[in-house]
């Protein structure tokens, strides 16, 4: 039988003392690209870091490829979610190859095979142009380029993307989860990728992992993304409406159960 | 100028000195944590007078202060609400603590002076060695822990998903820092702490260079300033901790002028 990619089962996670995600379980299959859906708070990040080991499991069991999670298992590359901008001076260059073996001790020393390495991830995400400006100088797609060809340095099998495609515009944002999709199908990896919005996303995903109040269910977006099984994980009713090609989940009556990146209430959010 | 011992001393404890700051500084500019030094060179000041009141020597108190206050400041944390106002809090009851001591010292006027503007014509052979054990363990221990403190530097998230300790970093780091401005204040003085950890690291930062090369560099120009300031108050009698400051300044200033210039 194919060893899963990733195995959640009956995983319980708390952050700050408040329960975040209560008993889920889910399995992603080795390939496959999954969406990891939900509103602000929603714990799509808590899930990444149970995932990379940073957070205790209340309860629970997690395997990457068959083996329990553990720190530093260098197999799961992370891209954290964008945050406010350390050393924006340094250029692109200097920046990715920081994270190249960057949890060795000693001093930051490439060496020829890690020059290499850092220049062929930059290759992999087209940076190279952007390899000598300065990162405060690059715009928001560009940077996180950079954040992508960081998690391509160690070869991982499984990424974990939080957010790639916020502060982009809506043309980058469907580019950039080509891209993303296009280097995860050349390298045979197998990729989760949150979003606040689905449609930059359709088309693309082999699974959706929908996360609302506290609980998760994985499955195919014609499987997850409907009136019936959203309304069942959210308890409240939930209408999914799709025109002109791209999906809207409604809360009825903005739902106090649903942040407002769920709801298209009065405006839309493509 | 060099016939002088007290001079040779001096250019000997500006270069131990200045070869810790630079690098130490770079790092404190890149991690934004300016602000941490300045407070810690506070508590230092504390703990000189206090050693000084005692009959130690003032290095010894400003040392064991710093460095205390730094681990502690590690250990609380950069996530910690009102971190800002909890180091502004510290670093005025230090001040509050040093001005009590010193009012009970009775050379009070010159002590003083000394901690707060340097005396770097004022070191000591026994200093010097103290200065001496103190850098190279400095920087034996920043050359060790200079990569992953570059990797949780610029990403602390993804470095802490690759195994770095952020914690343990964190406090090793500013008990660097603390030693690092115990050093500093011998010859700038607690004051002008700033003008070798700061001004060349942000001017070589302002570079955008590699990070080794940078680090190499900060050596070179914190060392130069530092002997350049010594060098000029020897032919102009104004203090070595004015021309350090000032050279630091200039410094900076052309190398912004430059880079608009050159349309970096
Ligand atoms: N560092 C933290 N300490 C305490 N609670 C946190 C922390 N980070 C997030 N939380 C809480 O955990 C929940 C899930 O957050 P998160 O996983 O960041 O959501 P998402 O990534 O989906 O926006 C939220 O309710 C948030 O308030
Ligand atoms: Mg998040």
């Amino acid at each position: 039988m194919n060893i899963p990619a990733l195995e959640v089962s009956h995983v319980t996670l708390a952050r700050g003392g408040q329960v975040v995600l209560q008993d889920i379980s889910f399995a992603v299959p080795k390939g496959s690209f999954v969406g990891v859906l939900g509103a602000n708070g929603a714990g799509k990040t808590t899930v990444f870091r149970a995932l990379l080991g940073l957070e205790p499991l209340q309860s629970g069991t997690v395997t990457v490829q068959g083996v329990p999670v553990h720190q530093g298992n260098p197999k799961v590359g992370y891209m954290p979610q964008m945050r406010k901008l350390v050393g924006g001076q340094l250029t692109g260059w200097s920046m990715v190859a920081a994270a190249r073996k960057g949890q060795k001790w000693g001093l930051p020393w490439c060496g020829r095979p890690g020059r290499a390495a850092v220049d062929a991830a930059l290759e992999a995400v087209d940076a190279q142009d952007l390899a000598k400006k300065p990162v405060a100088s690059l715009s928001g797609g560009q940077r996180q380029r950079l954040l992508l060809a960081q998690t391509l340095l160690d070869d991982p099998s499984l990424l974990l993307l939080d957010e790639p495609l916020a502060s982009l515009d809506p043309a980058r944002m469907r580019e950039t989860a080509a891209r993303i999709h296009a280097l995860a199908q050349a390298r045979a990896m197998t990729v989760l990728m949150s979003a606040h919005d689905i449609n930059p996303l359709l088309g693309l995903m082999d699974h959706v992992l929908y996360l609302a109040r506290g609980k998760a269910l994985l499955g195919t977006v014609d499987d997850v993304i409907t009136t019936e099984a959203l309304t069942a994980l959210y308890n409240a009713p939930v209408d999914v409406v799709r025109a002109g090609g791209r999906v809207f989940v409604v809360a009825e009556g903005g739902g106090a159960a649903l942040q407002p990146h769920d709801c298209t209430g009065g405006h839309t959010h493509a | 100028m060099l016939d002088y011992d007290f001079m040779r001393i001096a250019f000997c404890a500006a270069f131990l000195v200045a070869a810790v700051c630079g690098p130490v500084g770079w790092f404190l500019v890149l991690r934004g944590q300016t602000f941490a030094s300045h407070a810690l060179s506070h508590v230092g000041f504390a703990g000189a007078t206090g050693a000084l009141l005692l009959g130690f020597s003032p290095l010894s108190g400003m040392t064991l202060g710093a460095l205390s206050a730094g681990v502690l400041m590690g250990f609380a944390g950069e996530r910690t609400a009102g971190r800002d106002v909890m180091i502004g809090l510290v670093l005025s009851v230090a001040l509050g603590l040093g001005a009590l001591f010193l009012h009970f010292l009775t050379h009070a006027a010159s002590a003083a002076t000394a901690l707060l503007f340097g005396d770097i014509l004022g070191v000591s052979r026994s200093m010097l060695l103290w200065l001496l054990v103190l850098s190279v363990s400095c920087l034996a221990v920043l050359a060790f822990l200079s990569r992953p403190l570059l990797f949780a530097s610029l990403q602390p998230e993804l470095a802490e998903a690759k195994g770095v300790s952020i914690r343990l970093l964190d406090v090793i780091f500013l008990a660097l820092v603390a030693l690092a401005t115990a050093e500093c204040a011998q010859i700038t003085g607690i004051l002008l702490v700033f003008t070798l950890m700061v001004a060349p690291a942000a001017t070589l930062l302002r570079m955008g260079l590699a990070p080794l090369v940078a680090l190499a560099g900060t050596i070179f120009l914190a060392v130069a300033e530092a002997w350049g300031g010594l060098v000029l108050s020897w032919y102009t009698d104004a203090p070595t901790s004015f021309w350090i400051a000032l050279i630091g300044g200039i410094v900076f200033l052309l190398t912004c002028g430059a880079q608009r210039l050159f349309g970096r």
